[in-house]
């Protein structure tokens, strides 16, 4: 019998099994095939505004992401550098092939337990979930189960109107999992996301294009730096022109997005080249970035021009960019489209309300990138560890953490396309700083299973602090910086918070509050806010909505 | 007939306002039209009745939805530059110009937050006789109201408290306040009054003076009176004084004259949309947060934004993050 079961051994996944661990639960992880485990799917690139911070936070808890990425930076930049640091973003291009093996480390170190396999069916002990059964009919006994499917659940892939089942090139689908999710009220409906295509970067004319330098200053992902570093390349900018565009729209017919094949919606801030060059036609051109894929590899990935349309069409506005003239392409892009869960029926551990022993964090959650599944993993692998073995659950605090944003966002709101981090999502932007989140999270960490090394880090951490030297430190001298706006942020938010901790009693029925409209009363039904200050953050619900609800909370409690 | 139908299931006679606070928490109306209604239901005055129909109306709902669209146009050009760093061609956005922009949006809302309020109209324009105890402050506010309302003796220090008389003059709402004797007393509960009375005095739109001209006190709204103008030799004003006979009559009707050309520089115009003071509030708040824009930090710009666009959806009860992402993504072709 184990604790803690993780099913799907991507970003989330992992974190969540790690995190099991850290806590001390016997945990079992299920991949399809091992040498997929803390695979980089899209883009081989970690970080950024808003998800560096993630990286930055899931770090203090030890979480695998932020130290795998310094092992396998092939380089740096830090976004955002002329600005002011609460706006800072690390990025890192990956070598894909030491990213996993760095994972893949991480994971044999530990106590975890691989199981290769498809998980088809959830077991139930009751009305809780109890384990899983296998393909191959093998069950697994656990107290809690995490799923971290990503894309994979009943998922298609497209290229041009072509069509097959699978959650990643060349890979199955998880179909039988999917079709319980959906009868259990657990999925309920589809997204879709897309990658360019893969160049031969041997058939790139680098020297025509500008090159883009890594930083020259070092700096880590992870506080705990590591001390081998590989070498540094350059990526390279080119850009579409007025051809590539003519091409594409050439070519509109064939794109399963406007062909209708392509239910699920897609994010905004992540258009594929033909959504850029349909929604904005008076530009003359989209800005690439050639991201070289890893040391060893001669892979190279065009950042800006995801894209599924047929594959000849691709191969011929690649030829039409400057630069790419002569570039083939070695795997064509291609849009997948998933089954993805309403995450306003989780809670704020990632339990889903209805099911009881089943976490869900990732993709599942109608959430994209890396960074963001990796953080919901680790909260949902820290919570189901305190569910299996009787400890304290942890919350992440949106007024503390992105972490805490995040999940206070896709559990009140939901989604209705991928849910992406950005700093705007932030109201305490000014004091959620990719460069203070040992100060932020240290003390909340130190409970969680951190390792010796860790506890070092965070211990000195705190006492520098003290120190007299600190306001001459980055840190020190960027609270000083933002010490006014932030002292504003607090009272605003201790206003705020004094008026709205009063908790929504859990049976309440909304309908029949008086004063709620039925738009309302379906929103809150849905989100299922747990005090005041929840629901007055749901996307629809006007003062009066929130008046009428705290004189209803006030008078149940009275 | 109201009890047979009250006597049906499901039928009951609405609450007061109840109407209007379902309009608004089904979003057909928002929080400045439903503030216009409840002030058109109790408006007394024709210029009281005006008002408020412009503001259920949707008048100021209409300028706070256009600054709310510039804030917003503002804030997503600060936080693509933020959020998107890569697409530079796109985002690259000036710091000093969204700084400047933001700032002559501030002086706007200045210049609003200075204009006369809803409740000038609506509560009517403080008139306030002061000065030392029996100068013929209850009388001239007799003689201002056409009955005997405040009560008047010849014993010094009669009226105690504040009495307040609201009416119209000419269409326009007044507040006549009568306040105690300003003298130092050893009476205690007349110690009270005087205190009342000088926090009146200072709260008053319009400062009826019936003291000494040169005890007057420092009051923008000063009106000195020359009371008691029937008795030999107080017939002629001294300079800048208005003289008046609460027993004749001689000098209320300038002195009528007077507040009503007094009052158009307090009320509002008649075309003006007006602000009550939770919207001023409100309003103030977005004004204070957008004067950080001058900072010029784009992170700095980018919450000042963020503060006022929080300060414009308190004054017509709207919300949301996402209306600022819709903005960003309608705008801009970001992403990769």
């Amino acid at each position: 019998m184990l604790d803690v079961l993780v099913i799907g051994a991507g970003h989330a996944g992992c974190e969540a099994a790690a995190a099991a661990a850290r806590r001390g639960a016997r945990v079992g992880l299920i991949t399809f095939r091992t040498e997929d485990i803390g695979q980089m799917s899209c883009n081989p690139s970690i970080g950024g505004v808003g998800k560096g911070h993630l990286v930055r936070e899931l770090d203090v808890f030890d979480g695998l992401m932020a130290r795998a990425s310094d092992k396998a930076a092939i380089h740096r930049r830090m976004l955002n550098r002329s600005k002011g640091s609460a706006v800072h973003g690390p990025r890192v291009q990956a070598d894909r092939r030491l990213y996993q093996s760095a994972i893949w480390a991480a994971i044999a170190e530990s106590e975890i337990e691989l199981i290769v396999g498809e998980a088809n069916i959830l077991l139930l002990d009751g009305d809780r979930v109890a384990g899983v059964c296998l393909a191959d009919g093998d069950e697994i006994r656990a107290r809690a189960v995490v799923i971290a499917t990503g894309t994979f659940l009943d998922a298609k892939l497209f290229c041009g109107l072509e069509q097959v089942r699978g959650g990643r090139r060349d890979e199955q689908a998880a179909i039988p999992l999917a079709q319980q999710l959906r009868e259990w009220g657990i999925a309920q409906g589809r997204l879709k996301t897309g990658t360019p295509p893969r160049l031969d970067g041997r058939t790139i004319d680098w020297a025509r294009l500008t090159p883009q330098p890594s930083d020259q200053e070092a700096w880590s992902m992870s506080a705990l730096a590591s001390a081998d570093t590989s070498p540094q390349l350059a990526c390279a900018i080119t850009r579409t022109n007025a051809a590539t565009h003519d091409i594409i729209r050439a070519n509109f017919d064939q794109s399963p997005l406007f062909a209708g094949a392509i239910e699920g919606r897609g994010p905004r801030y992540c258009p594929s080249i033909e959504d850029k060059i349909r929604r904005f036609s008076d530009r003359d051109g989209h800005q690439i970035f050639l991201e070289p894929e890893g040391l060893t590899s001669q892979l190279v990935y065009p950042n800006g021009i995801s894209t599924s349309l047929p594959t000849e069409v691709q191969q011929s506005f690649v030829n039409s960019i400057f630069g790419l003239e002569r570039a083939t392409i070695i795997t064509p892009g291609y849009a997948v489209e998933y089954e993805y869960a309403d995450a306003r029926k989780l809670g704020t551990t990632l339990e889903h309300h209805c099911v009881r022993g089943v976490w869900l964090a990732g993709q599942i959650n109608g959430t994209t990138g890396y960074e963001e599944a990796a953080a919901q993993g680790l909260a949902a692998g820290l919570n189901a560890a305190a569910a299996a073995i009787d400890l304290e659950p942890y919350r992440f605090d949106r007024h503390t953490s992105y972490i805490g944003v995040m999940i206070d966002d896709l559990t009140l709101q939901g989604v209705t396309e991928p849910y992406r981090m950005m700093t705007a999502r932030a109201e305490h932007r000014l004091s959620l700083r990719a460069d203070n989140a040992t100060t932020r999270l240290g003390n909340d960490a130190l409970p969680m299973g951190v390792s010796a090394e860790r506890r070092v880090q965070i211990e000195s951490h705190f006492a520098a602090r003290q120190s007299l030297y600190w306001a001459e430190t980055q840190e020190g001298k960027a609270d000083a910086m933002y010490a006014p706006y932030v002292a504003r942020q607090d009272r605003e938010w201790e206003a705020l918070h004094r008026d709205r901790t009063i908790a929504i009693p859990a049976g309440l029925d909304f309908d029949a509050v008086p004063g709620l409209s039925n738009e309302a009363v379906e929103r809150l039904r849905a989100a299922r806010p747990e005090t005041i200050d929840q629901a007055s953050r749901i996307a629809g619900i006007t003062p009066a909505a929130l008046a009428a609800l705290h004189f209803a909370s006030v008078r149940r409690a009275a | 007939m109201l009890d047979a139908l009250g006597a049906l299931p499901g039928m009951r006679v609405a609450e007061p306002g109840e109407f209007t606070r379902r309009a608004f928490a089904n979003g057909r109306i928002d929080l400045t039209e439903a503030e216009g209604l409840a002030d058109l239901l109790e408006a007394e005055t024709e210029s009281q009745r005006r008002a408020a129909l412009r503001n259920a109306d949707g008048g100021l709902r209409c300028q706070v939805e256009a600054w709310r669209e510039e804030v917003l146009t503002l804030s997503a050009r600060a936080e693509a530059a933020i959020d998107y760093v890569g697409d530079e061609d796109e985002t690259g956005a000036d710091q000093r110009a969204l700084a400047d922009e933001a700032l002559v949006l501030a002086g706007d809302l200045a210049e609003w937050l200075a204009r006369p309020r809803t409740e000038a109209l609506k509560d009517g324009i403080r008139v306030v006789a002061a000065g030392p105890p029996n100068t013929g402050k209850s009388s001239l506010i007799n003689s201002l109201t056409g009955n005997d309302r405040a009560i008047v003796t010849s014993v010094a220090g009669t009226t105690r408290d504040v009495i307040e008389v609201p009416l119209a003059i000419g269409g326009v709402p007044f507040v006549l306040v009568d306040t105690a004797g300003l003298r130092s007393s050893e009476d205690e509960i007349e110690q009270i009054g005087v205190a009342r009375a000088e926090a009146e005095a200072r709260r008053a739109d319009i400062l009826l003076w019936l003291g000494e001209p040169g005890d007057a006190p420092d009051h923008g709204g000063l009106i000195k009176i020359h009371s008691r103008a029937d008795l030999p030799g107080r017939e002629l004003a001294p300079g800048g004084g208005i003289a008046v006979s609460s027993t004749t009559g001689a000098g209320v009707s300038d002195l009528v004259d007077q507040l009503i050309r007094r009052a158009r520089y307090i009320l509002p115009a008649e075309d003006q949309v007006t602000l009550n003071r939770r919207q001023a509030v409100c309003l103030a708040g977005a004004e204070i947060a957008l004067r950080d824009a001058a900072v010029g930090k784009i992170e700095i710009i980018a919450d000042a934004l963020r503060r006022a666009r929080e300060s414009f959806d308190r004054i017509t009860g709207r919300s949301g993050v996402d209306d600022m992402l819709d903005a960003l993504f309608g705008r801009f072709c970001l992403g990769k």
